[in-house]
Parts: structure tokens; sequence; C-alpha cells
């Protein structure tokens, strides 16, 4: 089957040449999705199928035109490669269009173990039951938990395909898992949810349900009954999840494409300090197990290690082929896709270098001040920098976590946010593509009552 | 129309004898319901950056869905493959839900009734390139020429035309050409040296493509982003804390779909997961405030809003569905199954983004009723507080009811005035409490300009907004000035 995706892939760009392209390059890739939601001990959906798509570049000189089909016959894949090259004869010629520099196309050489079997053995009435016990767990843990709003086990097997017309293919396999449950915890007139997942591409490292289905079910009881706290600046510790989330507004802001239109904070900052000398940031695609490896990026470049930020100095910025010709820079190996169209930037796996003490430590360390474990609608100007999300978390009281906080914003500015993170946590732990330890920083403003 | 007439007789040759069949295999272990729902997705964009037209892409998508309910229980299974061997293999797994001796397939469709809505003969999708291209570059062109301060512009223009077919296993069978494209301007403005500030601008519907050339043109989003970027450069920083917020007409209409819209859909109040669970009949709102939410509302000779359907995706008229009347809660969005399960009637709300999805309730076009206030004197009536012209997105837990939208153009109100525009900030509120704070409401009645996408479980549908000017006397501002 692959070998054909692979062969699909060698032709259409080919097929691209023969019709007058002077480079093209294709994506094909193909997916089996499970997924079972899991409600009050009764199994409400259940959903399972499988997809394929393909995707092709064309250039003609400096025009491009792209195109995408789930029609993968002869006639689709002609179509689709047709309809590319007249798209590109409508589009003004771009200097900087072209396929990346043969020299930066390959592969990271050791296996990166993005595919595991376990993923493909596991049975349907398995995953239900994990999913049921989950929920169960977190049912059981409070009287106050009286509803949930589901428990989901989900898995994915994918292939993905690419090969352009300078002679590069390339084919990666990868599968994951996941397990998730989100407990309803309800008491007086107060009614919260929270969730907790956990997902692995290989099951024997998704956490089990006891402790997904322990940790969700105390996320929902601590929110119970939350107070709105006065209009005020104090320092905030953004736990893990949080954190991660205001890093991932940071990727926006070095990812090429915004520097190269001014459109970030930071461009032209390369080389300076921009951030407190506690924070380094790494970019690292090779990374064996984890969400955001892959052996080559989405134009066949060879995957990498970046250092982004280290100890407060901006190092790099994140680029594919076309940011960087436009900077004057080479690739990062960062170019992100779907199936069709330009490439953008993505990350890999983008991180914050652990700290060396515990989250309690941060919090100990702290008279007053806001521990954030919800960011509603967070929001970063990446041309500014100016940040305000809407956030529910704990109070922290002489360096305890106090009382539950909801219904209030916090805002400040990226750039300050930067020098002003004061401390970093030890708990850096890889659940998604973007991956911090918890942050405090010194100086934010909450509005409230 | 009948299903001779429809593509999927013409290019996949499935009759009506097809339909029943997969109908069949769909309830072959039992189950209460089955239904199909058929796609194919033509779509088209164009994008211009740095006055260079740097993108051109196209796609095709199709596939069919199949969904088997029994009980509470749902069984989905897709395949973008319409050969009869691959569709009856997914039914057969959309069976694995049930249990039990197959339930009968009624035999022979009825045609649903449903809205013409969009019934323009050639859709933007299928006019020439060369025309569709014209409109990115004419609005880069405009959003330059506004300000010379403007250095920085992307323009995009997306359309597409997606054919569907549903049938279900209690005879109901419907048909849709659903037309949609948009087009969207981001601008940066800066002074000599200075920091940047961006604007955006967009709009677009169920509409001819004449509705880009006469209508709303390329001009009027690209000089309403170049405006906005440069109102933002001598923006000060918004204020913390609490205060009087005057929303303006139109897309500020997003605080309905958040404070209230989505804790109404009635999956969440099914389960009891909703702030607004178990209200109905109760005082949520302002007596000033009526809530509606539509799918029948049409718009410029030949179209409808961006998210007005004839049928919704369980083949099912669209209506007009009155959320809250008077500031009393009147009634949720349902889909078929929370119909079935709450024992009342759909209405007309179910949909879902693609036919890999199952639908759940959703909203169309959600609106406030114009009330009695001229717009002008109800800034005058505030004496120190923030008028919100232009948002972002927004987003809301159902469960605590806190909702958040991003204003992005607002201005400080100064003794009945506005005076000096403010940086962007988030507004968070309670979805039951915060429109008991409305104190006047404007006649002024808008309908945004065709921008709105809205997320639930990972499924993206278009949605429109609506509202006149609204005085609310308490909202929390997310701004960093004290």
């Amino acid at each position: 089957m692959s070998e054909n995706l692979q062969e699909m892939a060698i032709a259409a760009s080919r097929r691209a040449m023969e019709l007058g392209a002077t480079g093209a390059e294709c994506t094909i890739s193909e997916g089996e999705e499970f997924s079972v939601n899991i409600r009050m001990r009764e199994v409400e959906n259940l959903k399972q199928a499988g997809s394929r798509g393909a995707g092709i570049r064309v250039l003609v000189g400096n025009l491009t035109g792209s195109s995408r089909t789930s029609d993968l016959t002869a006639q689709g894949i002609e179509t689709m490669v047709r309809g590319a090259l007249d798209l590109a004869r409508i589009t003004t010629p771009d200097p900087h269009a072209g396929l990346p520099d043969p020299s930066d196309l390959g592969r990271f050489s050791i296996d990166l173990k993005l595919y595991d079997d376990s993923v493909a053995g596991i049975e349907t009435e398995w995953k239900i039951g994990q999913a049921t016990r989950a929920e169960e767990v977190a049912l059981a843990a409070d009287p106050r938990i009286t509803n949930s709003e589901g428990a989901s086990f989900d898995s994915y097997l994918g292939s993905r395909v690419f090969a352009n017309s300078l002679g590069f293919t390339g084919e990666y396999r990868t599968s994951s898992c996941g397990l998730s449950v989100v407990p309803v915890a309800k008491q007086d007139g107060s009614m919260e949810r929270d969730y907790w997942s956990s997902s692995a591409r290989q099951v024997s490292r998704v956490e089990s349900p006891e402790e997904v289905g322990r940790r969700a079910a105390e996320r929902a009881l601590r929110r119970l009954n939350p107070r709105k706290v006065p209009t005020q600046k104090v320092p905030v510790i953004f736990e893990s999840r949080t954190a991660r989330n205001l890093l991932g507004d940071l990727f926006d802001a070095v990812d090429g494409g915004a520097i190269y239109r001014h459109a970030s904070f930071l461009a032209g900052k390369l080389g300076e300090k921009i951030a407190s000398e506690t924070l380094t940031i790494i970019d690292d695609a090779t990374m064996p197990g984890l969400f955001g490896s892959s052996p080559f990026d989405d134009e066949g470049v060879t995957s990498r290690r970046t250092v982004v930020i280290e100890r407060g100095v901006l190092k790099s910025y994140l680029l594919n082929a076309y940011t960087a010709r436009k900077l004057g820079l080479k690739t990062t190996g960062n170019a992100s896709r779907g199936l069709a169209g330009a490439a953008g930037v993505g990350p890999g796996n983008f991180y914050v270098e652990a700290g060396s003490r515990s989250e309690l430590d941060l919090i100990a360390g702290v008279r007053q001040g806001f521990y954030v474990t919800e960011l509603i609608g967070a929001s970063a100007n990446t041309v500014t920098g100016d940040y305000s999300s809407g956030a529910a978390g704990l109070w922290i009281e002489n360096g305890e976590l106090a009382y539950p906080v909801s219904e209030i914003t916090i805002a400040g500015n990226l750039k300050q946010m930067l020098m002003n993170v004061e401390q970093i946590a030890s708990n850096l732990e890889f659940r998604s593509s973007i991956a911090s330890p918890a942050l405090l920083i010194g100086e934010m403003t909450i509005s409230g009552q | 129309m009948g299903l001779s007439a429809s593509l999927f007789a013409a290019k996949f040759g499935i009759t009506e004898r097809d339909l029943e069949g997969y109908l069949s295999e769909a309830l072959s272990a039992g189950g209460d319901y089955a239904d199909l729902y058929f796609e194919y997705l033509s779509t088209s964009s164009i994008g211009i950056d740095e006055g260079i037209v740097k993108s051109a892409n196209e796609s095709v998508t199709l596939g069919v869905g199949i969904r088997v309910i029994a009980g509470e229980r749902t069984g989905y299974a897709y395949s973008d493959d319409l050969s009869p061997e691959k569709i009856r293999k997914a039914a057969r797994v959309a069976a694995l839900i049930a249990h039990g001796p197959a339930s009968i397939v009624k035999t022979g469709f009825t045609q649903a009734l449903k809205h013409n809505l969009y019934p323009m003969v050639t859709s933007p999708h299928e006019a020439s390139l060369a025309e569709r291209v014209d409109l990115v570059k004419r609005a880069d062109a405009a959003a330059r020429a506004y300000d010379h301060r403007v250095f920085q512009v992307i323009a995009n223009y997306a359309d597409s035309v997606r054919e569907v077919l549903m049938a279900s296993s209690d005879g109901r069978l419907s048909f849709d050409r659903q037309p949609m494209a948009r087009m969207g301007v981001a601008a940066l403005a800066r002074e000599t040296d200075g920091v940047p500030q961006q604007g955006y601008s967009g709009g677009g519907g169920r509409v001819r493509l004449d509705f880009f050339l006469n209508e709303k043109t390329p001009e009027h989003f690209a000089k309403d982003a170049a405006r906005q970027a440069i109102v933002q450069l001598s923006a000060v920083d918004a204020p913390a804390g609490e205060s009087v917020v005057v929303l303006g007409p139109g897309w500020p209409g997003i605080l309905l779909h958040e404070a209230v819209g989505h804790g109404l859909e009635a999956d969440f109040n099914r389960k009891g997961v909703s702030a607004f669970s178990g209200r109905i009949g109760q005082q949520v709102a302002s007596p000033l405030c009526t809530v509606i939410d539509d799918g029948t509302i049409a718009q410029f000779g030949g179209g409808s809003r961006r998210g007005s359907l004839n049928v919704d995706d369980e083949g099912v008229p669209t209506q007009k569905n009155v959320l809250i009347e008077n500031g009393v809660l009147r009634g949720y969005l349902q889909d078929t199954l929370s119909a079935r399960l709450l024992k009342s009637a759909s209405t007309g709300s179910g949909r879902r983004e693609s036919y890999q999805h199952i639908p759940m309730p959703r909203m169309t076009n959600t609106y406030m009723l114009a009330g009695q206030s001229d717009p002008e004197d109800i800034i005058r009536s505030v004496s120190k507080g923030v008028y919100c012209a232009t948002f972002g997105g927004g987003q809301v837990d159902i469960t605590s009811g806190n909702f958040v939208f991003q204003a992005t153009e607002s201005y400080l109100i100064e003794n009945g005035k506005l005076t000096r525009p403010v940086k962007g900030a988030t507004l968070i509120g309670n979805g039951p409490e915060a429109l008991k704070y409305v104190s006047m409401v404007g006649h002024d009645l808008k309908l945004d300009e065709g921008v709105g996408t809205c997320g639930k479980e990972g499924q993206s549908v278009p949605v429109g907004v609506g509202i006149p000017t609204v005085k609310i006397d308490k909202m929390t501002v997310g701004g960093t000035a004290a």
C-alpha cells in the first residue's frame, strides 16, 4: 500500500513536470481514526473510519499554484495536477518562491519511534473499558461530582508521504492514542468542570484511567465556589498547562512568516536580550516518541534541534525555505502544511528548559499572587506583544494555594512578561508538541471587581 | 429536484434503492434510526501578500458519513470512497453500536420542504479565476492607498460549493447546494520607525460574485482594515476592572453567541452541564433583550447570510428560533437526537463540519432585536466607560457560564463622548448574569459582515451574529491601566 503511495507521489510530481512545471512537491497522507465517548457509564459515540488525501504544489518559474483532492484515482490525480498548474498562471512572480536548497533535503537518520504496533493491536472493548474506568474513578472521587461531560479514548494510525521534483522521497508512519475525562462538580449554586487527558505514541505510555480520573476530579473540585478578586497587580504563576498556551503565543512571534512581515514584536531582535536570563527555549523535532518529532519537515528538509532563546538572548527564528530566503537565513526545518499550499512554519517539540525547583517551591515564594489553571480566549497580539486573557485558577496567599478564582482577566505585554520570568519549575512534561514547566512571572494586571 | 438530477446520481450513479440498501445495512444490528450524509465539496482560495499574488489553491473532497442511533448511543463511520462496497462496509462499522435484530427501513423517501435562500445560477466558485484574483489585487491597492503609514497588506479570498445529499431511515430525503464566499484583509501600519499596529476586516456569505463588485467591495474591506490599524497607532492602554461597556452594532453580537447561544444548545442542557440547564421560563437577561437564532436570513438579491441554510446538516429545514424573549429564557437549539431524547422537535439546528463529523446542535445567525434608544443617546448617557466597535473572537465555558470576547477596536467614553482609542483587551462576564445589566438597547440593529466561524468540540461551522448598540452597566475589562 505504502509503496504505492510513494510511487503515486513521485508520479504526480513527474506528471506536473511533464505538463510544464519547473518544480513540484506532492504530499499524500492516509489515516485511520477511532474514538469512543462514554458518558454516565454508557457508550455515547463510537466512531471509526479511514481516509486518504493528496496535495500538490507546483512552480512554473516564480509562479506557484496548488491543489488537493481526496480522489486518489488516476483521474483524480490528473485533475489535481492540472488544477495546480492552471492556478499558478493567475499568480504573480515571486522572486523568493521555490523548493528548498537541495543540500538541505534529507531525513534524520535515527529511529524516532513515531509509530508503535501496540496502538494498532488494541481491541475496541479495551478502549471502551479504559474510558469507562476513567469516568468511573472521577465520578467516585467525591459526592460533589455528580455529572460528567464524558470520557473518551481516541486512537490514530497514519502515514505521510512526501516527494518532490528534486528527487526527495520520504515516508513515515505515526501512531497515537489517548484518554481523557471531563467531570462536572456541583455544590450549592456553583457548577464547574475541568479535564485531564494523557496521550502518547504507544499504549503503555498513556496514564492509567485511575490517574486520569483522579486528576480530572481534583481539578474540577478545587474550582468550586470561586471568588472574583479585586483589580490589582500581582505575581502570576502559569501552571504547566497554561504555560504551554503562553509558549504557543511566543512561537507565533518567532515564526519567520511574522518576522519578514514585521508582524512580530521580536522582528529585528536576533542576538538581543529579550527575556530573563532564566529562560532558555528549544525547538527540537528529533526527540524520540514525541508528538512534535518527524524525520523531515513538510518540505523534505532534515529535522533538527534549534536553540531559539538561550539564557534570555534570542538566538534563532523558526523558518521554512521561503521565510529563510526572505530573511537571508537558512531554513531551520520547520516547514509545516496540510496536504497542499505553500508551507507555513510549525513547531517541532518547542519547549522551555526545566528549572531546578519544584512547582510547590515556586508557589511557596509568593505572598499574594495568582496561580493560573485555565486561560479562556487567550489573545496575544503578536505584532505589539499586548496580552489579555480570561482566566481561572487559585489565589496564592502566604505561599499557599488558598481559594479558587474565576471571571477575571490577566493582562500585560509579552515583551515585559518575558523579561519578568523570575522562576521556572522543574516539571517539564511533553504532552503535546509545545511544552513548558510552570513559570512565575513577576507582575501582571488582574482585572476583577 | 429528484435524486436522478443530483450530482450524486450523475457522478456516482446513486439511486434511491441504493440509499435504502445502505440504510438497511446500517440498521442490520438494530437501532432506532440511521442516516446518510453525502458531501462533495470544492473550494478555492487566492492570497496576496507584499503586493504579490503568492498563493492560489483549490481542493476537492468527497465522502459519505453514516450514523446509527440506538437510544442515546451513536455509531458513526465514513468513507471517502463512494463505491457501493466501501459504503456498505462503513454502514456495517456504524452498525456496531447496536446489538440486536435488524430494524426496518421505511421504503420510499419523501423530500423535506426546504427554503430557497441562495438560488444563484452561478456561484462565485464557478466564476473565472481572473475575476476573482482581481478582488485581492484591488484590496491590496486600496489598503495601501488609504494612508502612507500602511506598510503591509495581506488579502485573501476564498469560496466553495458544497453539494449534499441526506437520507434517513424514517424516509427523509434532502439535497442542497451550498455556495459560500468570503474575503478578508489584514493591514499593518506604523509611524516612521514606530511600533506597528494591525487592523482586520472581512466579510461575505452565500452570495454571488457581484456582492463583492457592488455591495461590499474589496475597497470597503481594505479601507476598514487600514483605518483600524491607523486608529491603533494612537491607542492608549485599556482600563482594568469593572466598567460600563457600550457595544457598537454588528459583529459585537458575538457577545450573544458566547454569553447565551452556546449555553442554549440542547446537548449541553440534556446532559445538565450548561449554566442555563433547567432555566426555561426564568429571567436570564434584562427585559430589553430578545435574542433570536435564525437560519433563514437572506441578503443582497439572490443570496443569504453566512450562517443561513436551506436545510440543516440532518436535512431538516432551518427556522427562526426565539432563545430569549424580553429577558425570559424560551427555548433550546435542538438537533434530531436531542429532540428525540427530550421529546421535542428539531429546531433545524443539527450541523456538522463535514461528512467526517457527527452532527450536533449549533447556532446559525444569532442576534438581538432592536430596541427604542437612539445610539447617540446611549453614548451620551455614559460618564465613564468603554465603547467597543470591533471584536476579534470569543470563547465560553458553558458549565460555569464564564465567557470572553476580545475587543480589537474600542474607545474610552468620557462625559458622554468617545475620546481616545484603547488597545485591544479581553472582556469577561458570566452568561446567565451579564445580560441582566443591559440598560439600553439601540434602534440600530446590524448584522455582521459575514466573517464568523464557530468552533465546538473540534468542529468548525460558519455562523452570523448581530446586535444593535447596547449599554451594559457592568462588565470586566481586561486592560492594564489603573
